[in-house]
Order: structure tokens, then C-alpha cells, then sequence
């Protein structure tokens, strides 16, 4: 592994982690929740703001896009509402209205423009285009020391990991709040912590998240990293803290075996072309949890029949 | 005088209920423990909770009973703050309920959470100390012997690194009191602790909070349980929506209020039982 490597496949991955990690931490959160599937909204309801914030910038940069992504939200939250009022119905459907209807116009709107000087188009709205974010200057790893070699990484690695930075410090800083919320909401506002404002800063956290990982894995395959590294962790574990460093080796892994089984994988088989990367990097998260389930050490839920009897 | 055309004043604390004046309802007692004034709360689109006026007095145990539905959780939720009120007023040792929380202990209902959570026992107490450390303050060893002795005070000491799942109803119950226990506080607000726990777990609870009382602190339940009312509690407040009358369990706990709060619900047989002082064990 040389030079060829640290060009082609170095920040591929490297872009490939810090999504991954920056999905796996809110989502332990969101899973133990109940609301797993709010990742899913969110990686749907993005993809009109982004589409639309690239049709009226021109460019595709973090502010316009993490703008168009939140505007997209509000509509979404707004139009939830709406249809949970007006039809009378459960949250659960009127979110699955919603999120579906507007990931589905965001494909429209995306077909029907010319976005060929970028990197977005319908294949890479759903599958991401992690194995085009290379490193041109890299000559090898000496380049890792070369700041000119380091000025042409591309953007996105620069994005995603200010955003897996920033999604740590905040996990770490309101740690002992989003556990009691988690765990207790009515003891949580009981005792004077915003319970309510907890849950709308995850939910951002992951829409932040789902936003930046969107470059890299697109906007389906976002949700596997939301559910699968924690649901994995919650199996090997029955401490939270544990949970969470379970969570990010499991994403880590994922990113990294993934990618590089998509590269090479089909080739020790004797076929010629690589898979999606981002494919595979959700296909052995996915894996990695049906092996937890079958051998995680704490994989009976032992409190799941004790409600209620003394 | 001018009375307002509708029931409800905009002005809760002087709404007036079943037509009293409102020279009447009374102002609130400065140190009362706990004091709700006019206080409604509603999930759709009748109220679960109707004007309701409460004193909770200090150093004694006070349970707040009515049949099923009759807004007792509810009220004590919106005491404090944990479901939003449509309008009233709450004062803890004449504070507003916002500013006095570090007075209050709660212990939510036991069922209202996921048990299944990966936490430990010793974990879900020191969450009693999170108001105190705030959000990265340490906790230090004195803290981490308090929490410890919470658990000791509740008959849990061995289980302090247990996951949670792996205890018993009763066992849960004690953790949450001692969550409470941690919380250094002077009024203990309760939902339903007796609930599905077996006789020693609610010997336990009940000589916890017997101590509490003789140390000078006030405790509020929601009581469902009208056989041990008179063996438990000293005070009594009665509500089905509204508040159907509070005082001195003598005299608030009596077969006509009972009849009154739960309606045709209980048989007077029952009802002469429950309520006689001579059924005291």
C-alpha cells in the first residue's frame, strides 16, 4: 500500500469514518429514544433543501447547503404537523407522508437540472460519490507532510470531520443531559434540565450529521450508519458509556472494511469492477449488527418482561 | 362588582370554583411546602385537571387520591412543570415552583420509563446529583459515599453496580427513592411508589419516608391504595378533575367524600370500611 493508496483511498475512507462516527454518535441516542427512524426522515427531507439551495447558489458549499437542509426541516416539521392535525392520524404515518413526498420531489427537481459541473445527480443523491473524493496532489505518504499536497484534500474531508468534531464536543458537553432525558424525561424537567430542548438540539445533531454524510454515503444509505453501529453496540453492551465507544469502533469498522471490500472485494471473486462503496459500507454495518444479534453478550432483553411483577 | 362573563378568569389564581366569591379562596400560606393555586391542565380538549386549589402542609405525608383518571399524576406533573398548565399558579415554600428546585425530590412513576436502559443502579441515583454538579462538574468521592448511602438508606447498598433491568419491581421502586434520597431535598413528591411492589419493599419505603417526615420534611403521593390511607398518610386530598376536599385524613377521608370522588365506583360497604378510624391496623 503506497502512494497509490494514500491518492485513490486514503480519504475516501478517512470521509467514510467521520460520517459514519458522526451519524453512530446521536443515533445511540435517538435508537434508545424509540426514534430511530427520525435519522431516516431527516436523510429523506434534506435532499429538496439541498437541491434547491444548489439550483439558487450555483455552488455546492456547507452553508447554502446545511441553509437549504434546514429550511427543508422547518417545512417538513410544518407540513407533519399539518397532515397529523388535518387528517387526524398518528405521527408515525403523517411523518412517513411527508418525508417520502419531499425526498421524492427533491429527485425531481434534481432530474430535471443540469448539475453536471458538480457532484450531484440523482445516482449520487442516493448512493453518495465517496469513491470520486480523491486526493489528486497525494504523491504518497510523505504528502501527508506536504502543505501543498495538503491543500488540494478535498472539501468534503474538511467538512465532515469539523462536523464529527463538533458532534463529539457536544455529545461529551451535554452528556449528563441527553442520559437523564434519555432515561427519565420527567425527572429530567423535574429537576430543572430542558428535556425539550435536548431532544430538538439531537435531532439537529443528526440532521447536521445526515446533511454532511450526505457527500459520502447520500442520503438512503445515511440511515444505516444512524441505526446499525448503536443497535450493535446496545447488544455488547449494558453500560451507555461503553455504548457509545462500541458504537464508533462498529461505525469505524463498517467505513473501513466496507470501502475496502467494495474496492477489492469484487476483484478476488474475478469480476472487474468495484461495487458502490457506499453500498458496502452499509451492507456490512448491517452484517456486523446480524452478528451482534446472534453472538453480542448482551443481546436478551432481560428488563423487556419485568414490568409490572414485583 | 364586575365578575367576568366567562368561568374562567384570565387571572387564574382568582378563578372562582363552584361559584364561591372570590373573597374566599384563600391567599397562599408564605411556607406551605407546597401550594397550587388555580391550577387546569388539559391533553385534548376537556380538562384532566379543573381549577384545582391544593396546600400541602410541612413535616407530614399527605396522598393525593381519586379513581383512575381523576388527574393525580397529572396534577402533580403539572406542580412541577414536567406537563405545561393551561393556567394557576405553583409555590414551594412560597417560591414560585421554577426557582425552588432544588428543594424538590421527585420519583416518577416506575412504568414511565424503559428499564431496559444500559445503566447501572449507582448510575440512575447519581442522576439525583446532576442539578447539583451541573454539566461537567466533577463528581467526587464525597458524592459518589453519598449516593452510595442513598442506596444503603433504601436496603440496596449490594446492587449498586447491577444493570437496572436485572431488578425486581420492588427493587426498581427502592432505586428511584433513592435517586430522590439523593437529591438532598425538602419536599418528596411521589407517583404512585407503592405501585406493584411487594409488602417488604413498601415497609421499606414507607420507614424511609416515615424518617423523612420526622426530620422535618414534607411528602406528597398519589395514592392509589385507599385500604393503608389512614396507616400512611396524615393529610389527605381528594380529587376526580376538581378537587373534591382536602385536610386532616380524619377529617377529609370520610365516607361522603369518598362518595363524592369516586361516585358509584365504590360500594358503601366499602366505603364504612375504608373511612372508619377503627380499621386502623
Amino acid at each position: 500500500m503506497g502512494a497509490e493508496f494514500v491518492q485513490f483511498s486514503l480519504t475516501p475512507i478517512l470521509i467514510g469514518v467521520f460520517s459514519a462516527i458522526a451519524c453512530a454518535l446521536p443515533g445511540n441516542f435517538l435508537i434508545l429514544r424509540r426514534q430511530a427512524l427520525i435519522g431516516d426522515a431527516i436523510s429523506h427531507v434534506v435532499l429538496p433543501g439541498i437541491v434547491v439551495a444548489f439550483l439558487l447558489t450555483g455552488v455546492v458549499a456547507a452553508i447554502p447547503m446545511l441553509s437549504g437542509a434546514a429550511g427543508a426541516a422547518i417545512v417538513a416539521v410544518v407540513l407533519i404537523e399539518t397532515v397529523k392535525r388535518l387528517g387526524k392520524i398518528e405521527p408515525g404515518a403523517a411523518m412517513g407522508v411527508v418525508f417520502t413526498t419531499m425526498f421524492a420531489a427533491g429527485v425531481l427537481i434534481l432530474e430535471q437540472t443540469d448539475t453536471s459541473q458538480v457532484h450531484l445527480d440523482v445516482e449520487h443523491a442516493l448512493m453518495g460519490n465517496l469513491e470520486s473524493l480523491i486526493w489528486f496532489r497525494a504523491e504518497g505518504w510523505h504528502s501527508l507532510v506536504d502543505p501543498v499536497a495538503l491543500a488540494g484534500l478535498p472539501d468534503e474531508l474538511f467538512r465532515i470531520a469539523a462536523v464529527c468534531a463538533l458532534i463529539a464536543l457536544l455529545t461529551g458537553v451535554f452528556w449528563r443531559w441527553l442520559k437523564v432525558a434519555t432515561f427519565d424525561e420527567a425527572f429530567a424537567r423535574a429537576v430543572g434540565i430542558p428535556a425539550a430542548a435536548v431532544g430538538i438540539g439531537l435531532v439537529v445533531c443528526a440532521a447536521l450529521a445526515a446533511v454532511a454524510a450526505f457527500d459520502a454515503v447520500g442520503s438512503i444509505i445515511v440511515i444505516a450508519m444512524f441505526i446499525c453501529p448503536p443497535a450493535a453496540a446496545r447488544l455488547m453492551t449494558n453500560r451507555l458509556e461503553s455504548q457509545l465507544w462500541w458504537s464508533v469502533a462498529f461505525a469505524t469498522l463498517s467505513a473501513v472494511l466496507g470501502y475496502v471490500l467494495a474496492g477489492y472485494g469484487p476483484l478476488w471473486f474475478g469480476a472487474r469492477n468495484a461495487v458502490s462503496a457506499a453500498g458496502m459500507i452499509a451492507t456490512v454495518s448491517g452484517l456486523i449488527l446480524g452478528l451482534a444479534c446472534l453472538y453480542g453478550p448482551h443481546r436478551n432483553r432481560i428488563g423487556a418482561n419485568r414490568h409490572g411483577t414485583p | 362588582m364586575n365578575r367576568p362573563a366567562t368561568p374562567l378568569s384570565s387571572q387564574p389564581t382568582l378563578a372562582s370554583r363552584d361559584g364561591r366569591p372570590y373573597a374566599q379562596v384563600e391567599t397562599v400560606p408564605a411556607h406551605a411546602p407546597l401550594a397550587i393555586r388555580g391550577v387546569t391542565v388539559s391533553y385534548g380538549e376537556k380538562p384532566a385537571v379543573f381549577s384545582v386549589d391544593a396546600t400541602f402542609p410541612a413535616q407530614s405525608m399527605s396522598a393525593i387520591i381519586g379513581p383512575n383518571g381523576a388527574g393525580k399524576s397529572t396534577l402533580l406533573k403539572a406542580a412541577l412543570g414536567v406537563i405545561p398548565r393551561l393556567s394557576g399558579e405553583v409555590y414551594v415554600y412560597g417560591q414560585p415552583v421554577a426557582k425552588a428546585r432544588a428543594r424538590i425530590a421527585y420519583v416518577p412513576q416506575r412504568a414511565s420509563v424503559d428499564w431496559d436502559f444500559p445503566t447501572t443502579v449507582m448510575d440512575v441515583v447519581q442522576m439525583g446529583l446532576y442539578r447539583k454538579v451541573g454539566l461537567l462538574g466533577r463528581l467526587g468521592g464525597q458524592m459518589k459515599a453519598h449516593a452510595q448511602d442513598c442506596l444503603e438508606r433504601v436496603g440496596m447498598a449490594d446492587c449498586a453496580k447491577r444493570q437496572i433491568g436485572q431488578l425486581s419491581g420492588g427493587q426498581q421502586q427502592r432505586v428511584f427513592l433513592a435517586r430522590a434520597l439523593a437529591q438532598d431535598a425538602d419536599l418528596y413528591l411521589l407517583d404512585e411508589p407503592f405501585a406493584g411492589v411487594d409488602a417488604a419493599t413498601e415497609r421499606a419505603i414507607i420507614d424511609v419516608l416515615k424518617l423523612l417526615k420526622s426530620e422535618g420534611k414534607a411528602i406528597v403521593a398519589v395514592h392509589h391504595d385507599l385500604s393503608t390511607v389512614r396507616d400512611y398518610f396524615d393529610h389527605a386530598f381528594l380529587i376526580n378533575v376538581r378537587r373534591i376536599a382536602e385536610g386532616p385524613v380524619d377529617d377529609a377521608f370520610t365516607p361522603e367524600v369518598l362518595q363524592a370522588t369516586y361516585g358509584g365506583r365504590l360500594a358503601s360497604t366499602h366505603l364504612d370500611e375504608l373511612s372508619s378510624p377503627g380499621t386502623r391496623r
